[in-house]
């Protein structure tokens, strides 16, 4: 059994985001709402040992299955993870991420003075370009850290 | 040109721009001469932001066209003073008017406005974002003065904030031009802008001294180095005069230098320079109203 089986065990049925890269483990967690509130049972590891990348992350949420949204905004942060739904401890789904073309209503623009931070009926929406993300209100091009602009509720 | 809504200079082609420019062409050799061309319309103009030329030449515009403008007013004398919302604004204003022109302080406004009204709406500037119709009676004094193809035009100034600028260096893309930019470092091109001028294949470089390049330039495009947009008022006062022109700066340019602005200027071009052939800026603010005239009537037309 492998250190990283020692430390998260499987889990009845949910969903098992794999191969995060190292570190963001909590911005994942962010971008699924997730902040120990509403109940779920969630366990992470993080700078788990592996043989493909290193070290990497990995995050559990049990009774779980994530939306498409959901999903996108991961390919952002964590290209290279793998989703797994889990039924009865085994898997039964494997996704791994595509880059989306758009993402909507899932980031907030860093702009101060772009129109979706005004107080207006309108979702941010962001072009995915090879390196960042841009804006489609305002234009602006978010090349570093777009966990920080994760629009978290 | 058929667009419902004309937000960025991005929407238009060559074809685009020479239709709209050869037609205003027609409108400013006789502008008194089509007051039947759109006798019923009514243009809604929503100006969150204080406007001279741009305001003035699209109510005249219209009214030359045969045409009338509903005017918002001033935010403060608005229901927007009372918290209602921009899209709720404009849908109402759609609901009195063929087409409506939107000024607003902040960038994407008249994207999101676009989305909810359906009749032709016209982007008059957004923040520091664009400012499409400008772009199109910039273009048409750059032809009549210097040709559009074969260019080398200087652009000065803010060209982080400007919004002028952004809109005419992505018009610029469709012409022969070769665009150089020239600015404080703190002042120059936004990433966004960038981007889109290195997609498109764009000739472009960069300087902080005019004197680089001055010599090579058929156009000067001026702009405003905005003094509120400095943290530190020494910051501004230690460029500010580096990139304004008087005569002297002058000496080394061509003789048949144009010489433009979208004006409000305060002190970039010294009124020295008003009277000389390289002035194109009074004539520039003037050609606002055949260029918007010709516009509106394509919009206008389109909506039937």
């Amino acid at each position: 059994m492998s250190d990283h089986q020692l430390r998260v065990s499987k889990i009845p049925r949910g969903t098992v985001i794999d191969h995060i890269r190292a570190g963001q483990a909590l911005n994942v967690l962010a971008i699924l709402g997730i902040d120990g509130a509403s109940g779920e049972t969630v366990s992470v590891g993080m700078n788990v040992p592996s043989d493909q990348m290193g070290h990497k992350d990995i995050v559990k949420v049990e009774d779980r299955e994530l939306s498409q949204d959901e999903v996108d905004v991961l390919s952002l942060i964590a290209p290279e993870a793998t989703i797994n739904i889990i039924r009865d401890y085994e898997v039964v789904e494997k996704q791994y991420l595509e880059r989306p073309d758009r993402v909507v209503g899932v980031l907030s623009c860093p702009n101060h003075n772009c129109i979706t931070n005004a107080d207006e009926p309108v979702d941010t929406e962001f072009e995915v370009l090879d390196d960042g993300v841009r804006c489609e209100y305002c234009e602006t091009i978010v090349r570093e850290d777009l966990a920080a602009h994760i629009a978290v509720e | 040109m058929r667009h419902d809504h004309l937000i960025t200079a991005k929407q238009l082609s060559r074809e685009d721009v020479e239709s709209v420019l050869d037609r205003a062409a027609e409108f400013d050799a006789d502008p008194a001469a089509f007051g039947d061309r759109h006798p019923d319309a009514i243009l809604g103009l929503c100006f969150y932001e204080p406007s001279t030329r741009t305001k003035m030449s699209f109510e005249t515009a219209i009214k030359r066209l045969g045409g009338d403008a509903v005017d918002m007013g001033t935010v403060e004398s608005s229901s927007v003073k009372k918290g209602e919302s921009l899209a709720d604004t404009a849908r109402v204003v759609a609901g009195y008017a063929d087409a409506l022109v939107l000024r607003h302080p902040s960038q994407g406004a008249a994207k999101m406005v676009g989305e909810f009204v359906d009749v032709p709406l016209l982007n008059a500037g957004d923040g520091a974002g664009h400012h499409p119709t400008q772009t199109l009676l910039d273009l048409y004094t750059i032809r009549e003065n210097a040709g559009l193809d074969d260019l080398t035009i200087g652009i000065m100034g803010d060209l982080k904030y400007g919004r002028t600028v952004h809109s005419l260096a992505h018009a610029l893309t469709n012409f022969d031009a070769s665009q150089h930019f020239v600015s404080p470092e703190s002042l120059k091109l936004p990433r966004s802008v960038r981007y889109d001028l290195h997609e498109a294949g764009a000739n472009v470089r960069e300087h902080t001294e005019l004197d680089d390049i001055l010599p090579e330039l058929d156009v000067l495009y001026v702009t405003r180095i905005q003094r509120e947009r400095f943290p530190d008022e020494n910051e501004y006062q230690e460029i500010a005069g580096e990139y304004g022109i008087d005569l002297e700066t002058l000496e080394d340019a061509k003789d048949e230098l144009t010489v433009m602005h979208p004006l409000p200027r305060v002190d970039e071009i010294a009124p020295e320079v008003d009277d000389t052939e390289y002035a194109a800026y009074f004539e520039q603010a003037h050609n606002g109203v055949p260029v918007r005239m010709a516009l509106l009537d394509q919009l206008l037309e389109g909506d039937r």
